[in-house]
Protein backbone atom coordinates (compact mmCIF):
# COMPACT_ATOMS: atom_id res chain seq x y z
CA UNK A 1 0.00 0.00 0.00
CA UNK A 2 2.56 2.38 1.03
CA UNK A 3 4.48 1.85 -2.37
CA UNK A 4 1.20 2.53 -3.86
CA UNK A 5 0.96 5.75 -2.48
CA UNK A 6 4.57 6.57 -3.46
CA UNK A 7 3.96 5.24 -7.15
CA UNK A 8 0.60 8.48 -6.95
CA UNK A 9 2.98 10.76 -5.57
CA UNK A 10 5.26 9.98 -8.55
CA UNK A 11 2.93 10.15 -10.77
CA UNK A 12 1.30 13.32 -9.84
CA UNK A 13 4.72 14.82 -10.00
CA UNK A 14 5.29 13.77 -13.71
CA UNK A 15 2.05 15.03 -15.02
CA UNK A 16 3.15 18.62 -13.13
CA UNK A 17 6.29 18.14 -14.87
CA UNK A 18 4.47 17.43 -17.95
CA UNK A 19 2.65 20.71 -17.92
CA UNK A 20 5.63 23.17 -16.60
CA UNK A 21 7.18 21.67 -20.00
CA UNK A 22 4.50 21.92 -22.05
CA UNK A 23 3.42 25.12 -21.31
CA UNK A 24 6.65 26.84 -22.39
CA UNK A 25 5.85 24.49 -25.57
CA UNK A 26 2.93 26.17 -26.59
CA UNK A 27 4.46 29.53 -26.55
CA UNK A 28 6.98 27.92 -29.52
CA UNK A 29 3.39 27.38 -31.69
CA UNK A 30 4.12 24.74 -34.11
CA UNK A 31 1.38 25.20 -36.46
CA UNK A 32 0.23 22.80 -39.46
CA UNK A 33 1.51 24.83 -42.07
CA UNK A 34 5.12 24.56 -40.58
CA UNK A 35 4.35 20.92 -39.55
CA UNK A 36 3.92 20.14 -43.40
CA UNK A 37 6.60 22.18 -44.61
CA UNK A 38 8.93 19.95 -42.27
CA UNK A 39 7.29 17.06 -43.92
CA UNK A 40 7.65 18.16 -47.38
CA UNK A 41 11.43 18.77 -46.71
CA UNK A 42 11.72 14.99 -45.99
CA UNK A 43 9.37 13.88 -48.39
CA UNK A 44 11.30 15.57 -51.07
CA UNK A 45 14.34 13.90 -49.63
CA UNK A 46 13.18 10.81 -49.82
CA UNK A 47 12.01 11.37 -53.15
CA UNK A 48 15.43 12.53 -54.01
CA UNK A 49 16.87 9.34 -52.89
CA UNK A 50 14.41 7.25 -55.05
CA UNK A 51 15.35 8.87 -57.43
CA UNK A 52 18.61 8.72 -57.76
CA UNK A 53 18.99 4.95 -57.90
CA UNK A 54 22.07 4.73 -56.32
CA UNK A 55 23.39 1.94 -54.67
CA UNK A 56 21.64 0.15 -51.16
CA UNK A 57 24.61 0.90 -48.71
CA UNK A 58 24.29 4.38 -50.11
CA UNK A 59 20.70 4.85 -49.94
CA UNK A 60 21.18 3.54 -46.13
CA UNK A 61 23.22 6.84 -45.72
CA UNK A 62 21.05 8.77 -46.74
CA UNK A 63 18.29 7.98 -45.06
CA UNK A 64 20.38 8.08 -41.85
CA UNK A 65 20.98 11.90 -42.69
CA UNK A 66 17.14 12.63 -43.10
CA UNK A 67 16.49 10.74 -40.15
CA UNK A 68 19.31 12.20 -38.01
CA UNK A 69 18.00 16.08 -39.39
CA UNK A 70 14.37 15.79 -39.16
CA UNK A 71 13.43 13.13 -36.71
CA UNK A 72 13.44 13.17 -32.88
CA UNK A 73 16.13 10.05 -32.71
CA UNK A 74 16.47 10.50 -28.72
CA UNK A 75 12.77 10.46 -28.06
CA UNK A 76 12.14 7.14 -30.45
CA UNK A 77 14.72 5.30 -29.27
CA UNK A 78 13.96 6.19 -25.75
CA UNK A 79 10.21 5.24 -26.38
CA UNK A 80 11.07 2.03 -28.18
CA UNK A 81 12.90 1.01 -24.88
CA UNK A 82 10.02 1.77 -23.14
CA UNK A 83 9.82 1.56 -19.23
CA UNK A 84 14.16 -0.18 -19.48
CA UNK A 85 14.81 3.27 -20.64
CA UNK A 86 14.67 4.14 -16.77
CA UNK A 87 16.82 1.66 -15.69
CA UNK A 88 19.70 2.43 -18.38
CA UNK A 89 22.43 4.39 -17.75
CA UNK A 90 23.48 7.56 -19.50
CA UNK A 91 26.61 6.09 -21.25
CA UNK A 92 24.03 2.93 -22.24
CA UNK A 93 21.55 5.28 -23.81
CA UNK A 94 23.79 7.16 -25.88
CA UNK A 95 25.12 3.84 -26.96
CA UNK A 96 21.58 2.56 -27.75
CA UNK A 97 20.50 5.96 -29.48
CA UNK A 98 23.31 5.81 -31.91
CA UNK A 99 23.04 1.99 -32.04
CA UNK A 100 19.44 2.23 -33.13
CA UNK A 101 19.85 4.80 -35.43
CA UNK A 102 21.86 3.06 -37.25
CA UNK A 103 20.28 -0.27 -36.90
CA UNK A 104 16.69 2.06 -38.59
CA UNK A 105 18.95 3.49 -41.23
CA UNK A 106 19.64 -0.25 -42.28
CA UNK A 107 16.24 -1.53 -42.17
CA UNK A 108 14.66 0.34 -43.73
CA UNK A 109 17.48 2.11 -46.13
CA UNK A 110 17.08 -1.10 -47.36
CA UNK A 111 13.30 -0.76 -48.81
CA UNK A 112 14.18 2.06 -51.11
CA UNK A 113 14.70 -0.24 -53.77
CA UNK A 114 11.71 -1.81 -53.15
CA UNK A 115 10.13 1.81 -54.21
CA UNK A 116 11.94 2.92 -56.88
CA UNK A 117 9.80 4.43 -59.57
CA UNK A 118 7.68 5.87 -56.63
CA UNK A 119 7.12 8.87 -55.35
CA UNK A 120 5.58 9.98 -51.72
CA UNK A 121 2.86 13.14 -51.62
CA UNK A 122 1.91 15.21 -48.96
CA UNK A 123 -1.65 15.91 -48.92
CA UNK A 124 -2.88 16.85 -45.70
CA UNK A 125 -2.30 17.83 -42.14
CA UNK A 126 -4.45 18.10 -38.73
CA UNK A 127 -3.50 18.41 -35.35
CA UNK A 128 -4.02 15.91 -33.21
CA UNK A 129 -3.54 16.01 -29.13
CA UNK A 130 -0.24 17.81 -29.06
CA UNK A 131 1.50 16.33 -32.36
CA UNK A 132 0.62 17.45 -35.89
CA UNK A 133 0.04 14.77 -38.46
CA UNK A 134 0.90 15.28 -41.85
CA UNK A 135 -0.77 12.56 -44.12
CA UNK A 136 -0.01 11.53 -47.30
CA UNK A 137 0.53 8.64 -49.81
CA UNK A 138 3.37 6.65 -51.55
CA UNK A 139 2.44 6.27 -54.96
CA UNK A 140 4.38 3.08 -56.64
CA UNK A 141 4.55 1.36 -59.77
CA UNK A 142 1.77 -1.13 -60.60
CA UNK A 143 -0.03 -1.64 -56.88
CA UNK A 144 -2.56 0.56 -54.83
CA UNK A 145 -1.10 3.61 -53.53
CA UNK A 146 -0.83 3.34 -49.59
CA UNK A 147 -0.94 5.81 -46.65
CA UNK A 148 1.79 7.14 -44.48
CA UNK A 149 1.68 9.81 -42.02
CA UNK A 150 4.58 11.70 -39.89
CA UNK A 151 3.43 12.85 -36.69
CA UNK A 152 5.82 16.34 -35.76
CA UNK A 153 5.85 17.83 -32.44
CA UNK A 154 7.82 20.74 -30.84
CA UNK A 155 8.23 19.54 -27.74
CA UNK A 156 11.70 18.27 -27.95
CA UNK A 157 12.39 22.51 -28.11
CA UNK A 158 13.05 22.21 -32.18
CA UNK A 159 10.44 20.90 -34.95
CA UNK A 160 11.15 17.40 -35.13
CA UNK A 161 8.71 14.22 -36.56
CA UNK A 162 9.23 11.40 -33.94
CA UNK A 163 7.04 8.48 -35.74
CA UNK A 164 6.07 7.56 -39.65
CA UNK A 165 2.98 5.51 -39.63
CA UNK A 166 2.43 3.14 -42.72
CA UNK A 167 -0.95 2.21 -43.88
CA UNK A 168 -1.81 2.14 -39.70
CA UNK A 169 2.08 0.19 -38.69
CA UNK A 170 4.00 2.87 -36.34
CA UNK A 171 7.45 2.60 -36.73
CA UNK A 172 7.60 3.70 -33.21
CA UNK A 173 4.99 0.88 -31.81
CA UNK A 174 6.74 -1.67 -34.33
CA UNK A 175 10.33 -1.43 -33.21
CA UNK A 176 9.23 -1.75 -29.35
CA UNK A 177 8.14 -4.63 -29.74
CA UNK A 178 11.31 -5.64 -31.78
CA UNK A 179 13.38 -4.25 -28.90
CA UNK A 180 11.20 -5.59 -26.46
CA UNK A 181 11.78 -8.93 -28.23
CA UNK A 182 15.74 -8.43 -28.72
CA UNK A 183 15.81 -7.40 -24.99
CA UNK A 184 14.00 -10.77 -23.87
CA UNK A 185 16.30 -12.64 -26.22
CA UNK A 186 18.99 -11.39 -23.82
CA UNK A 187 17.41 -11.54 -20.79
CA UNK A 188 16.89 -8.10 -20.08
CA UNK A 189 20.85 -7.14 -20.64
CA UNK A 190 20.95 -3.74 -22.31
CA UNK A 191 24.61 -3.79 -23.52
CA UNK A 192 24.41 -7.36 -24.99
CA UNK A 193 21.08 -6.20 -26.41
CA UNK A 194 22.91 -2.92 -27.70
CA UNK A 195 25.40 -5.48 -29.01
CA UNK A 196 22.98 -7.33 -31.17
CA UNK A 197 21.30 -4.40 -32.36
CA UNK A 198 24.73 -2.75 -34.17
CA UNK A 199 24.37 -5.69 -35.95
CA UNK A 200 20.82 -5.99 -36.57
CA UNK A 201 18.51 -4.55 -39.73
CA UNK B 1 -7.55 3.32 -11.94
CA UNK B 2 -8.72 5.33 -15.02
CA UNK B 3 -10.82 7.31 -13.02
CA UNK B 4 -8.06 7.68 -10.45
CA UNK B 5 -5.32 8.84 -13.42
CA UNK B 6 -8.06 11.04 -14.79
CA UNK B 7 -8.51 12.77 -11.15
CA UNK B 8 -4.98 13.03 -11.34
CA UNK B 9 -4.52 15.14 -14.71
CA UNK B 10 -7.39 17.36 -13.46
CA UNK B 11 -5.47 18.05 -10.59
CA UNK B 12 -2.27 18.91 -11.91
CA UNK B 13 -2.32 19.83 -15.31
CA UNK B 14 -5.16 22.37 -16.43
CA UNK B 15 -5.93 20.91 -19.86
CA UNK B 16 -6.49 17.03 -18.99
CA UNK B 17 -5.08 14.92 -21.40
CA UNK B 18 -6.57 11.21 -20.88
CA UNK B 19 -4.96 9.22 -23.43
CA UNK B 20 -6.38 6.56 -24.78
CA UNK B 21 -4.03 3.28 -25.30
CA UNK B 22 -3.00 1.11 -28.46
CA UNK B 23 -3.78 -1.68 -26.12
CA UNK B 24 -1.65 -4.60 -25.60
CA UNK B 25 -2.16 -7.75 -27.61
CA UNK B 26 -5.33 -9.93 -25.88
CA UNK B 27 -3.25 -13.56 -26.84
CA UNK B 28 -4.97 -15.98 -24.17
CA UNK B 29 -3.79 -18.73 -26.75
CA UNK B 30 -0.10 -17.49 -26.89
CA UNK B 31 0.98 -20.86 -26.43
CA UNK B 32 -1.08 -22.67 -29.13
CA UNK B 33 -0.38 -19.85 -31.72
CA UNK B 34 3.14 -20.21 -31.71
CA UNK B 35 3.19 -23.65 -32.74
CA UNK B 36 1.43 -22.64 -35.24
CA UNK B 37 3.07 -19.54 -36.46
CA UNK B 38 6.20 -22.04 -36.30
CA UNK B 39 4.39 -24.18 -38.26
CA UNK B 40 3.55 -21.66 -40.72
CA UNK B 41 7.23 -20.23 -40.65
CA UNK B 42 8.47 -23.75 -41.70
CA UNK B 43 5.68 -23.99 -44.55
CA UNK B 44 6.47 -20.69 -46.18
CA UNK B 45 10.44 -21.56 -45.71
CA UNK B 46 9.75 -25.25 -47.04
CA UNK B 47 7.16 -24.36 -50.18
CA UNK B 48 5.27 -20.84 -50.32
CA UNK B 49 8.95 -18.43 -50.49
CA UNK B 50 10.51 -20.73 -53.03
CA UNK B 51 6.57 -21.11 -54.93
CA UNK B 52 6.26 -17.54 -54.84
CA UNK B 53 9.77 -16.80 -55.59
CA UNK B 54 9.84 -19.20 -58.50
CA UNK B 55 6.05 -18.10 -60.17
CA UNK B 56 7.72 -14.40 -59.47
CA UNK B 57 10.21 -14.50 -61.42
CA UNK B 58 9.11 -17.22 -64.15
CA UNK B 59 5.46 -14.96 -64.68
CA UNK B 60 6.06 -11.65 -66.11
CA UNK B 61 5.39 -8.54 -63.63
CA UNK B 62 2.04 -7.88 -66.60
CA UNK B 63 0.93 -11.01 -66.48
CA UNK B 64 1.02 -11.04 -62.83
CA UNK B 65 -0.78 -7.61 -62.35
CA UNK B 66 -3.52 -8.48 -64.80
CA UNK B 67 -4.15 -12.22 -63.06
CA UNK B 68 -4.08 -9.85 -59.32
CA UNK B 69 -7.13 -7.58 -61.02
CA UNK B 70 -8.53 -10.32 -62.41
CA UNK B 71 -8.66 -12.11 -58.88
CA UNK B 72 -9.90 -8.69 -57.21
CA UNK B 73 -12.33 -8.04 -59.77
CA UNK B 74 -14.26 -11.41 -58.82
CA UNK B 75 -13.86 -10.63 -55.14
CA UNK B 76 -16.14 -7.31 -55.53
CA UNK B 77 -19.40 -8.28 -55.41
CA UNK B 78 -18.60 -9.87 -51.87
CA UNK B 79 -17.22 -6.82 -51.26
CA UNK B 80 -21.07 -5.13 -52.01
CA UNK B 81 -22.41 -7.59 -50.28
CA UNK B 82 -20.74 -6.87 -47.05
CA UNK B 83 -20.91 -3.20 -47.42
CA UNK B 84 -24.79 -3.68 -47.52
CA UNK B 85 -25.07 -5.66 -44.72
CA UNK B 86 -22.70 -2.94 -42.91
CA UNK B 87 -25.59 -0.36 -43.95
CA UNK B 88 -22.88 1.97 -46.11
CA UNK B 89 -24.70 2.61 -49.36
CA UNK B 90 -21.76 4.51 -49.99
CA UNK B 91 -18.86 2.19 -50.63
CA UNK B 92 -21.29 -0.68 -52.00
CA UNK B 93 -22.25 1.72 -54.87
CA UNK B 94 -18.76 2.48 -55.14
CA UNK B 95 -17.58 -0.75 -55.59
CA UNK B 96 -20.47 -1.44 -57.75
CA UNK B 97 -19.60 0.92 -60.45
CA UNK B 98 -16.04 -0.02 -60.21
CA UNK B 99 -17.29 -3.64 -60.76
CA UNK B 100 -19.01 -2.18 -63.93
CA UNK B 101 -16.51 -0.77 -65.49
CA UNK B 102 -13.78 -2.80 -64.99
CA UNK B 103 -16.07 -5.73 -65.99
CA UNK B 104 -16.76 -4.32 -69.48
CA UNK B 105 -14.20 -1.77 -70.61
CA UNK B 106 -11.42 -3.58 -68.43
CA UNK B 107 -11.98 -6.67 -70.71
CA UNK B 108 -13.45 -8.77 -67.81
CA UNK B 109 -11.91 -7.28 -64.97
CA UNK B 110 -8.15 -8.05 -66.34
CA UNK B 111 -7.57 -4.48 -66.66
CA UNK B 112 -8.11 -2.09 -63.83
CA UNK B 113 -9.01 0.72 -65.56
CA UNK B 114 -11.31 2.37 -62.75
CA UNK B 115 -7.97 2.77 -60.65
CA UNK B 116 -6.64 4.80 -64.13
CA UNK B 117 -9.42 6.79 -64.23
CA UNK B 118 -9.05 7.76 -60.31
CA UNK B 119 -12.50 6.51 -59.30
CA UNK B 120 -12.80 5.85 -55.77
CA UNK B 121 -10.39 3.18 -54.26
CA UNK B 122 -12.37 0.00 -53.42
CA UNK B 123 -13.77 -0.63 -50.32
CA UNK B 124 -12.55 -4.25 -49.51
CA UNK B 125 -15.03 -4.47 -47.06
CA UNK B 126 -14.99 -8.75 -45.88
CA UNK B 127 -17.19 -10.08 -43.13
CA UNK B 128 -14.81 -9.34 -40.59
CA UNK B 129 -15.38 -5.84 -40.97
CA UNK B 130 -19.35 -6.48 -41.05
CA UNK B 131 -18.66 -7.73 -37.01
CA UNK B 132 -16.83 -4.90 -36.39
CA UNK B 133 -19.46 -2.46 -37.57
CA UNK B 134 -22.15 -4.80 -35.93
CA UNK B 135 -20.51 -4.36 -32.56
CA UNK B 136 -18.66 -7.81 -32.08
CA UNK B 137 -15.31 -7.20 -29.79
CA UNK B 138 -11.99 -8.51 -31.64
CA UNK B 139 -11.53 -11.48 -29.29
CA UNK B 140 -8.75 -13.34 -28.75
CA UNK B 141 -5.59 -12.96 -30.92
CA UNK B 142 -5.07 -16.01 -33.26
CA UNK B 143 -2.75 -17.60 -35.47
CA UNK B 144 -4.66 -19.51 -37.95
CA UNK B 145 -2.91 -22.61 -40.40
CA UNK B 146 -1.71 -21.26 -43.84
CA UNK B 147 -3.38 -17.96 -43.36
CA UNK B 148 -1.51 -16.37 -40.46
CA UNK B 149 -2.22 -13.31 -38.27
CA UNK B 150 -6.28 -12.76 -37.58
CA UNK B 151 -8.52 -11.79 -34.51
CA UNK B 152 -11.28 -14.27 -33.33
CA UNK B 153 -13.94 -11.68 -35.13
CA UNK B 154 -11.84 -11.90 -38.24
CA UNK B 155 -11.47 -15.57 -38.13
CA UNK B 156 -14.98 -15.97 -37.92
CA UNK B 157 -15.33 -13.15 -41.04
CA UNK B 158 -13.34 -15.41 -43.17
CA UNK B 159 -14.97 -18.56 -42.66
CA UNK B 160 -18.39 -16.77 -43.57
CA UNK B 161 -16.93 -15.07 -46.51
CA UNK B 162 -16.53 -18.13 -48.00
CA UNK B 163 -19.98 -18.08 -48.38
CA UNK B 164 -20.63 -14.40 -49.10
CA UNK B 165 -19.62 -14.44 -52.90
CA UNK B 166 -22.89 -14.03 -54.86
CA UNK B 167 -20.73 -15.56 -57.83
CA UNK B 168 -20.51 -18.78 -56.26
CA UNK B 169 -24.09 -19.34 -56.61
CA UNK B 170 -24.71 -18.57 -60.06
CA UNK B 171 -21.39 -19.72 -62.12
CA UNK B 172 -20.96 -23.66 -62.54
CA UNK B 173 -17.76 -25.48 -62.66
CA UNK B 174 -15.35 -24.84 -63.38
CA UNK B 175 -15.84 -21.39 -64.09
CA UNK B 176 -16.78 -20.74 -60.31
CA UNK B 177 -12.87 -21.91 -59.66
CA UNK B 178 -11.16 -19.18 -62.00
CA UNK B 179 -11.53 -16.77 -58.78
CA UNK B 180 -10.18 -18.86 -56.11
CA UNK B 181 -7.50 -19.95 -58.36
CA UNK B 182 -6.92 -16.80 -59.32
CA UNK B 183 -6.84 -15.20 -55.96
CA UNK B 184 -4.40 -18.17 -54.87
CA UNK B 185 -1.75 -16.63 -57.61
CA UNK B 186 -2.47 -13.12 -56.28
CA UNK B 187 -1.76 -14.10 -52.89
CA UNK B 188 1.51 -15.90 -54.17
CA UNK B 189 2.45 -13.03 -56.49
CA UNK B 190 1.92 -10.94 -53.45
CA UNK B 191 4.64 -13.34 -51.43
CA UNK B 192 7.22 -12.74 -54.42
CA UNK B 193 6.84 -9.37 -55.00
CA UNK B 194 6.83 -7.90 -51.45
CA UNK B 195 9.55 -10.78 -50.93
CA UNK B 196 12.01 -9.04 -49.28
CA UNK B 197 9.61 -7.26 -46.36
CA UNK B 198 8.11 -10.83 -45.51
CA UNK B 199 11.30 -12.36 -45.45
CA UNK B 200 12.61 -9.74 -43.23
CA UNK B 201 9.41 -10.22 -41.02
CA UNK B 202 10.02 -13.67 -40.40
CA UNK B 203 13.25 -14.33 -40.71
CA UNK B 204 15.57 -11.22 -39.60
CA UNK B 205 12.73 -10.35 -36.83
CA UNK B 206 14.02 -11.26 -32.72
CA UNK B 207 10.82 -12.47 -32.43
CA UNK B 208 8.72 -12.85 -35.62
CA UNK B 209 5.85 -14.07 -33.47
CA UNK B 210 5.19 -10.89 -31.81
CA UNK B 211 6.55 -9.12 -34.34
CA UNK B 212 4.31 -10.48 -37.15
CA UNK B 213 0.94 -10.17 -34.50
CA UNK B 214 1.71 -6.69 -33.49
CA UNK B 215 2.02 -5.96 -37.47
CA UNK B 216 -1.51 -7.37 -37.90
CA UNK B 217 -3.47 -5.33 -35.42
CA UNK B 218 -2.03 -2.35 -35.97
CA UNK B 219 -3.15 -2.28 -39.52
CA UNK B 220 -6.02 -4.16 -39.27
CA UNK B 221 -7.42 -1.99 -36.26
CA UNK B 222 -6.13 1.18 -39.10
CA UNK B 223 -8.36 -0.62 -41.55
CA UNK B 224 -11.18 -0.63 -39.41
CA UNK B 225 -11.48 2.69 -37.00
CA UNK B 226 -9.80 4.78 -40.15
CA UNK B 227 -8.68 6.95 -37.03
CA UNK B 228 -5.21 7.90 -38.03
CA UNK B 229 -2.93 8.62 -34.93
CA UNK B 230 -5.74 9.45 -32.45
CA UNK B 231 -5.67 6.61 -29.73
CA UNK B 232 -2.01 6.86 -29.65
CA UNK B 233 -0.53 7.81 -26.17
CA UNK B 234 1.84 11.31 -26.56
CA UNK B 235 6.15 10.14 -25.80
CA UNK B 236 6.84 13.45 -24.69
CA UNK B 237 4.77 12.64 -21.44
CA UNK B 238 6.61 9.77 -20.45
CA UNK B 239 9.96 11.24 -21.33
CA UNK B 240 9.47 14.52 -19.94
CA UNK B 241 7.12 13.32 -17.04
CA UNK B 242 8.35 10.19 -16.00
CA UNK B 243 4.72 9.05 -16.61
CA UNK B 244 4.28 5.43 -17.82
CA UNK B 245 4.86 5.04 -21.32
CA UNK B 246 1.52 3.39 -21.88
CA UNK B 247 -1.25 1.99 -19.99
CA UNK B 248 -0.16 -1.93 -21.33
CA UNK B 249 3.03 -0.94 -18.65
CA UNK B 250 0.71 0.12 -16.04
CA UNK B 251 0.51 -2.43 -12.68
CA UNK B 252 -1.93 -5.44 -13.67
CA UNK B 253 -2.73 -5.83 -9.51
CA UNK B 254 -3.32 -1.42 -9.42
CA UNK B 255 -7.12 -1.40 -10.43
Amino acid sequence: MTSNITRRRMMATGLATVCATTLPGIALALDDATARTLVQKVVNDINAVIASGKPVSSMINDFEGIFRRYGDVNLIARSTLGPDANRASAAQMNAFTEAFRGYIARKYGKRFNEFAGGKVEVHSVRQVKSWHEVAGMVNLRGSAPFDVRFLVSDRSGQNLFFDMVIEGISLRLSERTEIGSMLDRRKGNIDAMIADLRQAG
Amino acid sequence: MLAFAAGTALSACAQPNPSATISAPYDPYEAENRRMHAFNVSLDRAIVRPVAKGYSDFVADDVEQVIGNFATNMSMPSSIVNNILQGNGRDASQDFYRMVINTTIGLGGLIDVATDMKMPPRSDADFGETLYVWGVAEGPYLELPLIGPASTRDAAGRTVDLFTNPLDYVLESPESYYGTGASGLKTLGARGRFGDSIDSLLYDSADSYAASRSLYLQNRRYKLGKSGTDDYLDPYDATYGGAAVSSDFEDPYDQ
